[in-house]
């Protein structure tokens, strides 16, 4: 049932300036007169600022230097509890902290500067783990060092312990995780009293990044203006951190009254900005005889870093994801996130979620083990149906059919002949293979009510080359925006796709669509494009200029053209309002967590070594229900980019924290996967429209990231007999664990 | 500090002849971007691990953020964009067409990646060679399935034309 565009797998509509190496990302923009910005951050994890000694040898005449005392503004990163300084005064709580800023138009000199400014800092003891955090030695934020706690209760688990067949316990702990966009963080500002404040570049958010500029610089909102500029990859990475930077360079840019561009180097980038939070999740698993889940008490937290970010937020997703897509009827998830004084972890694809359902995923095979039960099959027990409740009293309404999507995942990986065949053979070979699944789901579009208090506008207006302008705030970062945003406006209108045009993010051009974040771009703002330009298409039919079918895309064209010429301009919005039935409560921390959910079985086989204890993803398949799929080669691009960094996040990525600092900050050190590291990764979707959603979409862009985790640690498991309960599994990981088995 | 002469180094960029002056240690990525203005090349690392800057010098393809400008004098430089002529090259045709650009960051490093792969192999090569040619190219977003698809694609036009 493809439509004329929705379901094709049409050409990425930038495309050819990417393969060409004519896109413009910020670090390509050069401007007259424009100077190089730099930042001094601090050497140390928490501590006081006694004094800024400027070192001899330096022409510091020549450059323009930015601290605390010269904000104009509120020093902070406007956001959620604006507790974040643009530059530390008096106190500093993490190393790499931004304490001094300079200017100048020799990158060279700038350098020797930036390494000559001193920072007096009397240091005080510093807090590096969840259990420091929580024992309150120190307090480091606020009373209790807790940015956010949740409680989700339904049923009686206190009450259920005493009917269990069976009790399984344990804790599970995932690492930080670098973004690792390929293009690093950059920004370019400039500054003129007429026009005020202009900034381009690297961006998931550009209204963020104009909220924290007005806050820092005191300047009403028309003179702030934030672009876009091309993105090499977010990940979330660029989503709450671009507003620091912005900040930095918005500040040089005002002192100097020159433009300033600030581009990270790949350590600063990898030190300074934020990474997904590490976590430590305890479960507490009741079942039945039959293998039917009858409790569980989950216990959630993550390690926040020195400032408040996005915490609460992503507390909020990992702690509605903990209990997964089952059904239990008694459960408790009580979460929290905490300070310490790492650099702030933010928003990472996923945003708790992969924390979340990694601990779930490995506890939910533990169980099963302690019931001599095939994991999926403890699975297939209780996979909520439609009609049931999810631990936060979300009744499913959509049709899915969770046991069906495992069977298709299961018969594709091949999953019961491999689990027998690597049984028999295992116990003779020294290279052992295992498989191992997972199944899951992830939110589309913000939690709870977010998306009602966001209540994002879409525009759309007529060019006077009668094209259709799509005028939205949401960012292409290479997830497909411009293209996905195109189909949709060209399938409602149908109209040709060349008569659709995407504006550049430019906050005085698009109304706030809200962020770019949380798998709402083509569920939630992409609905919204659809009734912007419907919007177009109506006003044409009332004037009479266009008849109501049956017109060709050049008599669309005319129309519009024939519409400015007597109007001036033809424009639409749309503002977002709920789904009918979708409602959550704030308080009680119930209800519809999120309109709909993309579900998910991935399968993982590996091999394991076990003598130089190297581990090998060697298939991978990957089964996901997402409603409709509107291009289906970018749509199988994201999962399988998903499924790499899950990948990373499972195997590779291990972020090395010394005294607070990053040890590992390059990517001679910090290991991503690379062409040689994958496996096949075998995309495959279930299509269920979803009724509220532009062609009956949802959200794909986090569920990827997941699943991998838990199904290749599963997979490890079925290989070697043991259970690893912390990723990432480096080979020095596994060795400890296999040898602690053979002690 | 002691002063360093610039240099007058010459090399040819795309067909085109050019001399600049330069500090003899300068990177050849600074020189192209911000001599010549040629931004396809793109930093991701400065230090030779992602490839986002790739060229190909004198039909090899090398990390142009290892390479001192005084190395380059009389070679032949290609960039992105020297790839395309009249018509996209079969390769940016099919990364286009195989979503093999998501980002678009990794993406020149990777299109002159796979034209020295098709370079060195004149037959189909073979998945191995395909994930061993682009080991020096990170991305991020693509996992590579779609880059190694394009390749493929790339290769059977070849086939294709040359029948």
């Amino acid at each position: 049932m493809s439509g004329r565009f929705i379901g094709k797998s049409i050409a990425r509509k930038e495309g050819r300036q990417k393969v060409t190496g004519r896109a413009v990302y910020v670090d390509d923009m050069e401007m007259p007169g424009m100077l190089r910005g730099a930042t001094v951050r601090s050497p140390v994890a928490r501590g006081r600022l006694r004094d800024i000694r400027l070192g001899n040898g330096i022409p510091w005449d020549e450059f323009t230097i930015v601290t605390a005392k010269d904000i104009p503004g509120k020093n902070c990163i406007a956001l959620i509890l604006d507790d974040q300084p643009c530059l530390a005064d008096q106190t500093v709580n993490h190393v790499e902290e931004p304490v001094v800023l300079l200017a100048h138009e020799d990158p060279y000199l700038l350098e020797e500067a930036r390494r000559a400014v001193e920072l007096d800092i009397e240091p005080l003891p510093p807090v590096f783990t969840i259990d420091e955090s929580l024992a309150q030695k120190q307090v480091i934020m606020g009373e209790d060092n807790v940015f956010k706690a949740f409680l989700v209760e339904s049923g009686d688990v206190e009450a259920a312990w005493n009917r269990a067949h069976l009790i399984v316990e344990s804790e599970y702990e995932t690492a930080s995780q670098e973004q690792l966009y390929i293009e690093p963080q950059g920004m370019i500002a400039s500054f003129d009293s007429e026009q005020g404040l202009t900034v381009w570049g690297s961006m998931q958010c550009p209204f963020y990044v104009h909220r924290a500029l007005m806050t820092l610089l005191a300047l009403p909102v028309n003179n702030v203006r934030v672009i876009q500029t091309e993105t090499g990859g977010g990940f979330g990475g660029k989503e709450e951190y671009p507003s620091m930077i912005a900040g930095h360079a918005a500040l040089l840019a005002w002192k100097s009254g020159k433009p300033v561009k600030i581009v990270y180097d790949r350590m600063e980038d990898m030190a300074a900005t934020t990474k997904r939070h590490p976590s430590r999740t305890r479960h507490r698993t009741a079942v039945t005889r039959d293998g039917k889940l009858l409790a569980m008490d989950i216990e959630f937290i993550v390690d926040g870093g020195a400032y408040a970010t996005l915490s609460s937020v992503v507390l909020s997703r990992g702690t509605i994801h903990a209990a997964g897509p089952y059904f239990c009827p008694n459960v408790r998830i009580r979460s929290k996130a905490v300070a310490t004084n790492f650099p702030p972890h933010g928003a990472f694809r996923g945003f708790g979620a992969p924390q979340s359902i990694f601990a779930l995923e490995r506890q939910m095979d533990q169980v099963a083990k302690a019931l001599d039960m095939a994991p999926e099959e403890f699975r297939r027990r209780n996979f909520v149906r439609e009609g049931e409740t999810l631990a936060v009293g979300q009744i499913v309404r959509e049709k899915i059919d969770l046991p069906a999507l495992m069977d298709r995942a299961l018969e594709l990986s091949d999953y019961h002949a491999k689990r027998q065949r690597f049984a028999e053979e295992n116990p003779r070979r020294q290279v052992k293979r295992g498989i191992g699944l997972a199944s899951f789901l992830h939110g589309g579009g913000f939690t709870g009510s977010g998306e009602r208090y966001m209540a994002s506008v879409v525009g759309a207006e007529a060019t006077p080359e009668g094209q259709v302008r799509v005028l939205a705030a949401s960012t292409e970062m290479g997830q497909g925006t411009n293209t996905v945003f195109t189909q949709i406006a060209a399938e409602a209108l149908e109209v040709d796709y060349d008569l659709i045009e995407i504006a550049q993010p430019d906050t005085s051009i698009v109304p706030n669509s809200g962020p770019t974040v949380a798998s709402r771009t083509c569920m939630v703002v992409g609905k919204l494009v659809e009734a912007a330009v419907l919007g177009i298409r109506q006003q044409l039919v009332t004037t009479g200029l266009l008849p109501l079918r049956g017109y060709t895309s050049e008599q669309f064209r005319t129309a519009c053209r024939e519409y400015i010429q007597r109007h001036s301009a033809l424009k639409a919005t749309s503002e977002y309002s709920a789904p009918p039935n979708v409602y959550w409560d704030d308080e009680k921390y119930k209800g519809d967590a999120y309109g709909a959910y993309a579900w998910a079985v991935y399968v993982a086989e590996v091999s394991v070594d076990t003598t130089t204890y190297e581990i090998r993803v060697d298939d991978f398949v990957a089964v996901q229900e997402v409603g409709r799929v509107i291009n289906p080669v970018l749509a199988t691009g994201q999962i399988e980019g998903g499924v790499a960094q899950g990948v990373g996040f499972a195997l590779y990525e291990n972020v090395v924290w010394r005294e607070g600092r990053m040890v590992n900050s390059q990517m001679t050190n910090y290991i991503m996967p690379t062409s040689a590291d994958l496996p096949r990764i075998r995309v495959f979707f279930e299509e269920v429209p979803y009724a509220h959603g532009p062609g009956g979409a949802k959200g794909i862009g986090e569920l990827p990231i997941d699943g991998p985790a838990p199904a290749i640690v599963n997979a490890i498991e079925n290989a070697v007999g043991v259970s690893i309960k912390r990723i990432p599994v480096t080979p020095e990981a596994l060795m400890e664990a296999l040898e602690n088995v053979h002690a | 500090m002691p002063e360093t002469a610039k240099l007058a180094v010459s090399f040819q960029v795309n067909g085109q002849p050019h001399t600049v002056e330069a500090y003899p240690m300068a990177r050849l990525l600074d020189v192209l971007r911000r001599d010549l203005r040629l931004t396809g090349a793109k930093e991701g690392c400065g230090e030779g691990e992602c490839g986002a800057c790739a060229v190909l010098i004198d039909d090899e393809l090398v990390n142009s953020c290892l390479v001192p400008v005084a190395q380059v004098e009389g070679c032949k430089i290609t960039t992105i964009e020297g790839i395309a002529g009249e018509t996209l090259h079969a390769v940016q045709e099919a990364f286009i067409e195989c979503g093999a650009a998501q980002c678009g960051i990794c993406t020149p490093g990777m299109v002159l990646a796979a034209v020295a792969l098709l370079e060195r192999h004149s037959a189909q090569p073979t998945e191995d060679d395909i994930r061993s040619g682009l080991a020096g190219n990170l991305c991020r977003c693509t996992g590579y399935m779609r880059i190694f698809e394009a390749i493929l694609q790339a290769c059977e036009k070849r086939a294709g034309a040359d029948a």
